[in-house]
C-alpha cells in the first residue's frame, strides 16, 4: 500500500546518498521532492507544509554539515518526523472498571464501519473479551443483516432494533449489562461531515452510551478532505482513536498521517484484507519505515553508527590515502562490520540488494575465514603483503585451514582495494561535470578538494567518502569475497 | 431530473479563492500558488495542477486579464473546457443492453444503482436489477430494498453463487420479459486483487453471451477518494471496457477533482454524479456547476 511512496521517497534519497555533502539548498531541494511525493500520496497540504518546516529544523539542528554522513541524516530526520507524525507506540486499551467497556464506531459512508466493528469484535474475542455487537445503523438498507452475518461468523451475539438509533445503542449497552457481555461495539450509519442532523444525531448517540472510546473509521484511499472530515467528527464526539482500513490496496495512505497529525488521535488498528482476521493494531514506527521504503535501513544506520568508531574510520582512511592501509587495518574494519550483527540480516535490511545478491548466499563463514587467513599472517606480512609467496601462502592456508587459492583471492582482492582507493573513486557524473567546468573558468585547475559551497564542510572529499563507507548502500560486499560469482 | 447546480449550491456557501473580497484583488506571484494550492486539496493532483496554472499563467498573459476575478473567469472557462467534449449519454439499444457498475469496496455502488433505478422508474421505463454483489453480507438484501422502492424487479443468486451466472441469468430475465434493461450491481474490490479483477473480466464475458450486451461498464468512485483514484480507474479499466465514472458523495466535504487526471490520461468521462441522499439525487455530470463547486468552501 504504501509502497509507491517508497518508492518515489526511496529514489530521492538514493540520489542523496550519492552526494558527499549537502548544503542548505540541497537540503531545501530534497524537501522539494518530498512535497511531492507526500502530495501525490494524499498527504493532507498543509500538513506537508509543516512537515517540511519540522524536518527542515531537524536537520539543522542534527547539524546536518558535520555528521558522519548527510545524506543519512536526512533520511534519518524526515524519518524521526514520519514517526512522530505517525504517533508514537502502538495503542493499548485498557478495559472499564466496571463492564461494559464501550465503543463506539463513527465515520463516512462506504469507509467500512460495519466490517470494522465485525474484525473488532473478533480482535477483542481474541484478546479473551466477551464482545457484543450493536447495530445502530438504521439507515443504510440491510446493514444490520451484514453486520449479523458477519457476527455470527465468529459467534458474537448482534443487538439491534428499528427505529431510533440513539434508543438502539442505548438499549445496546443495557443488553450488554444484561448478558454479561464486557465490550459492546456500536456500529453507526455512515454520515457526511457537513450534513448537520447527522452529525447531531451521533452526538446524541454518543451522549446516551457515553463510550469509552469512540473510533473514527477511516478509508486509506482518501484524499485531501480527510482532515476535515476528521476534524468535524472529532469537534463533534472527541475521538479517541482511528481505525484505517483498505490497506491491502495500494493507497499511499497520505490521509492517515494527515488525519493523526491534524487532529491528534492516534491510528489504533488498520485493516488489511477482507476476511475477518485482517486486521491489526497499528506500529507507527514499523509504517514510518515501509513508507520510506528503506527496508530496515534505518536500524542499519544505527547499528553503522554504533559499531564504527568515526574517528577509527577517519584514522583508516587517513592511512588509506597515505597508502599505508595495511591488513591489519583490513581486519580491524572486517571486526566492525561484524559487530553490526551477521551480514545476511544486513543484506537483508536494505532497500535494494546489489545486482546477483542473494541474501541466503551470503553467510559470515567467509568473513571467518577471511580472518583467520588474516590472523595466520605474520606481522611483517600483514604489513607489506608483497612477501608473501607460495611457501609463506601454503603456510598460511594450513594456519587457518584454508586453501592455497583463497590466500591467494584475498590479497588479490585487498591490492585491488588498494589500487581503488589510492586511485581515487570516480566521482558521479555530476561531479565530473561540475569539475569540468571549474577546470575551464580556473584556467586548468581541476582540484576537487576545494568547497565551492560556503555551506559545506572542508573535510578533504576523500575522507569523506571513505567515511561515507558506514553508508549500508557503499558496502561492496564482492571486497569480501562473499558474492556468488567469486569462485571460492 | 433535479438540477445539479442548484442541489450543489445548497451546502456550499462561501468562496474560497473567488469571494467578494478578493474580486478586485490584482495578479501577484502569490496568486498562482493559490490557486495551485486550492487545486492541489480539491484532489486534482500536483502535476495536472502544475499543468493547468501553466496554461492559466499563458492565457492570462495573451488575454491581458487584470484582476482575479478576470483570472477566474479564464480558469473556470479552460477546466470546463478542458471537461468537455466527450459523449456523457448512458447507452441503451441492446436486447437488453446491460449497465455493469464497478468499483472499490464502499464507494456507494448499489445506492447508486438503487437511484438509477429510480429516476429510470420515474420516466416510465422499465428495469431488472442483478444482484451481481453475492460476497458482501447484505448486499443482495440491500439491492432488494432499493428494487423494491423504485419498482424494479431483481434477480439473485445465493450468497456466494457465481456473480456472472447471477448476472447472465438477469439478462434471460429480461429478455424473456421484453424488458431493455438489465442493471448489474458487482462486489467491491480493490484493483490490486488480480484475482478479483480478472473475475470482472469474466463478469463482463458472461454478460454479454446470452441476449444481453453490455453497453456501458460504469466506474463508482468516491468523491473523496485521492490520487490513488486514478490507479483505482486505470486497473479497472484494463480489466473490463469501462465506459463512464459515476462520481459519488459529491454532497460532501470533498470536490472529485482526481476525474480531471481520470479523464485525461484514460479517456473516461464521468457521466453521473451522486449529490445527496435522496433517491432522486444522482444526477447527469455538469462540468460547469462541478468547477465551481472546485472553488467553493464550504458550508
Amino acid at each position: 500500500m504504501f509502497e509507491i511512496l517508497s518508492d518515489r521517497l526511496s529514489g530521492i534519497f538514493g540520489r542523496l546518498r550519492s552526494k558527499g555533502r549537502l548544503s542548505e539548498g540541497d537540503i531545501d531541494e530534497v524537501l522539494g521532492e518530498v512535497r511531492i511525493a507526500l502530495l501525490e500520496a494524499d498527504v493532507n497540504l498543509n500538513v506537508v507544509k509543516e512537515f517540511q518546516l519540522a524536518v527542515k529544523q531537524r536537520c539543522l539542528d542534527a547539524g546536518i554539515q558535520k555528521a558522519l554522513n548527510p545524506a543519512q541524516q536526512v533520511v534519518k530526520s524526515v524519518n524521526d518526523e514520519l514517526i512522530n507524525v505517525l504517533g508514537g507506540d502502538a495503542m493499548k486499551f485498557s478495559y472499564a472498571e466496571k463492564p461494559p467497556t464501550v465503543i463506539l464506531l463513527a465515520g463516512l459512508q462506504g469507509v467500512g464501519k460495519t466490517t470494522s466493528a465485525a474484525k473488532l469484535a473478533r480482535w477483542f474475542k481474541s484478546q479473551g473479551r466477551n464482545p457484543i455487537l450493536v447495530g445502530a445503523d438504521l439507515q443504510r438498507p440491510a446493514a444490520v443483516q451484514q453486520l449479523q452475518t458477519l457476527a455470527q461468523s465468529i459467534d458474537v451475539p448482534v443487538f439491534s432494533n428499528t427505529g431510533d438509533p440513539v434508543e438502539t445503542a442505548k438499549e445496546g449497552v443495557l443488553e450488554a449489562e444484561h448478558l454479561g457481555r464486557d465490550v459492546v461495539i456500536c456500529d453507526t450509519a455512515g454520515r457526511l461531515s457537513v450534513d448537520e442532523e447527522m452529525m447531531e444525531e451521533i452526538q446524541r448517540i454518543s451522549d446516551s452510551i457515553t463510550p469509552h472510546y469512540t473510533l473514527f473509521v477511516i478509508d486509506s484511499m482518501t484524499g485531501q478532505d480527510a482532515v476535515n472530515v476528521a476534524e468535524a467528527f472529532d469537534e463533534k464526539l472527541e475521538l479517541d482513536a482511528m481505525i484505517l482500513t483498505k490497506l491491502d490496496g495500494d493507497a499511499r495512505g497520505g490521509a492517515a498521517l494527515s488525519a493523526k497529525s491534524v487532529v491528534g488521535k492516534p491510528i489504533a488498528f488498520v485493516s488489511t484484507g477482507e476476511k475477518l482476521e485482517d486486521f491489526e493494531q497499528f506500529h507507527p514506527d514499523r509504517l514510518a519505515n515501509r513508507i520510506l521504503g528503506m527496508g530496515d535501513v534505518l536500524t542499519l544506520i544505527e547499528k553503522a553508527e554504533e559499531a564504527f568508531d568515526k574517528d577509527e574510520a577517519e584514522k583508516a582512511a587517513l592511512k588509506l590515502i597515505g597508502g599505508q592501509f595495511t591488513l591489519d587495518d583490513f581486519l580491524d574494519q572486517m571486526q566492525q562490520l561484524k559487530k553490526m550483527g551477521p551480514l545476511q540480516n544486513l543484506v537483508e535490511m536494505m532497500p535494494d540488494m546489489p545486482q546477483g545478491v542473494d541474501s541466503s548466499d551470503i553467510d559470515d563463514g567467509h568473513l571467518i575465514r577471511l580472518e583467520a587467513i588474516i590472523q595466520s599472517m605474520t606481522a611483517d606480512e600483514r604489513t607489506v603483503p608483497v612477501i608473501i609467496d607460495g611457501s609463506r601462502r601454503s603456510r598460511i592456508a594450513k594456519g587457518s585451514g584454508t586453501t592455497a587459492h583463497e590466500v591467494g583471492q584475498l590479497l588479490k582482492q585487498f591490492k585491488e582495494i588498494k589500487k581503488l582507493m589510492k586511485g581515487q573513486k570516480k566521482p558521479n557524473r555530476k561531479q565530473r561535470n561540475k569539475k569540468k567546468q571549474g577546470g575551464k573558468r580556473k584556467g586548468g585547475r581541476t582540484t576537487p578538494r576545494i568547497s565551492k559551497d560556503q555551506d559545506s564542510i572542508s573535510v578533504p572529499k576523500e575522507i569523506e567518502e571513505l567515511v561515507s563507507q558506514s553508508d549500508p548502500k557503499e558496502f561492496d560486499l564482492s571486497k569480501f569475497g562473499t558474492l556468488p560469482e567469486h569462485d571460492m | 431530473m433535479v438540477n445539479f447546480s442548484r442541489q450543489l449550491t445548497n451546502t456550499r456557501k462561501k468562496f474560497a479563492l473567488f469571494g467578494k473580497a478578493s474580486h478586485s484583488r490584482g495578479i501577484d506571484d502569490s496568486i498562482w500558488i493559490e490557486i495551485e494550492e486550492t487545486l492541489i486539496a480539491a484532489d486534482v493532483g500536483v502535476s495536472v495542477s502544475l499543468n493547468i496554472v501553466e496554461k492559466l499563467k499563458l492565457e492570462s498573459k495573451s488575454n491581458g486579464a487584470k484582476s482575479l476575478l478576470e483570472l477566474t473567469g479564464i480558469l473556470k472557462e479552460q477546466l470546463v473546457e478542458t471537461l468537455s467534449g466527450y459523449d456523457r449519454t448512458l447507452v441503451n439499444d441492446g436486447n437488453p443492453s446491460v449497465w455493469l457498475f464497478v468499483g472499490t469496496n464502499g464507494v456507494g455502488k448499489t445506492t447508486s444503482i438503487g437511484k438509477l433505478a429510480n429516476s429510470i422508474h420515474k420516466d416510465g421505463h422499465s428495469v431488472v436489477l442483478a444482484a451481481g454483489d453475492t460476497f458482501r453480507a447484505g448486499a443482495t438484501e440491500q439491492l432488494g430494498l432499493w428494487a423494491k422502492r423504485a419498482g424494479s424487479q431483481i434477480v439473485k443468486g445465493a450468497e456466494g453463487a457465481d456473480p456472472s451466472s447471477v448476472i447472465f441469468d438477469a439478462t434471460e430475465f429480461a429478455n424473456a420479459r421484453g424488458i431493455p434493461l438489465v442493471i448489474a450491481d458487482t462486489a467491491g474490490r480493490l484493483h490490486t486483487k488480480k484475482n478479483l479483477m480478472e473475475e470482472l473480466s469474466k463478469i463482463q464475458q458472461v454478460a454479454g453471451k446470452g441476449p444481453g450486451s453490455v453497453q456501458e461498464i460504469l466506474l463508482v468512485i468516491d468523491s473523496t477518494t485521492g490520487q490513488n483514484g486514478l490507479t483505482q480507474a486505470a486497473q479497472f479499466a484494463e480489466a473490463v471496457d469501462v465506459t463512464g465514472v459515476v462520481l459519488t458523495k459529491l454532497d460532501g466535504s470533498a470536490r472529485g477533482g482526481i476525474i480531471f487526471a481520470i479523464q485525461d490520461q484514460l479517456g473516461i468521462p464521468v457521466k453521473l454524479v451522486g449529490i445527496g441522499e435522496n433517491l432522486d439525487d444522482l444526477v447527469p455530470f455538469d462540468a460547469e456547476a462541478f468547477v465551481d463547486a472546485l472553488f467553493e468552501t464550504k458550508a
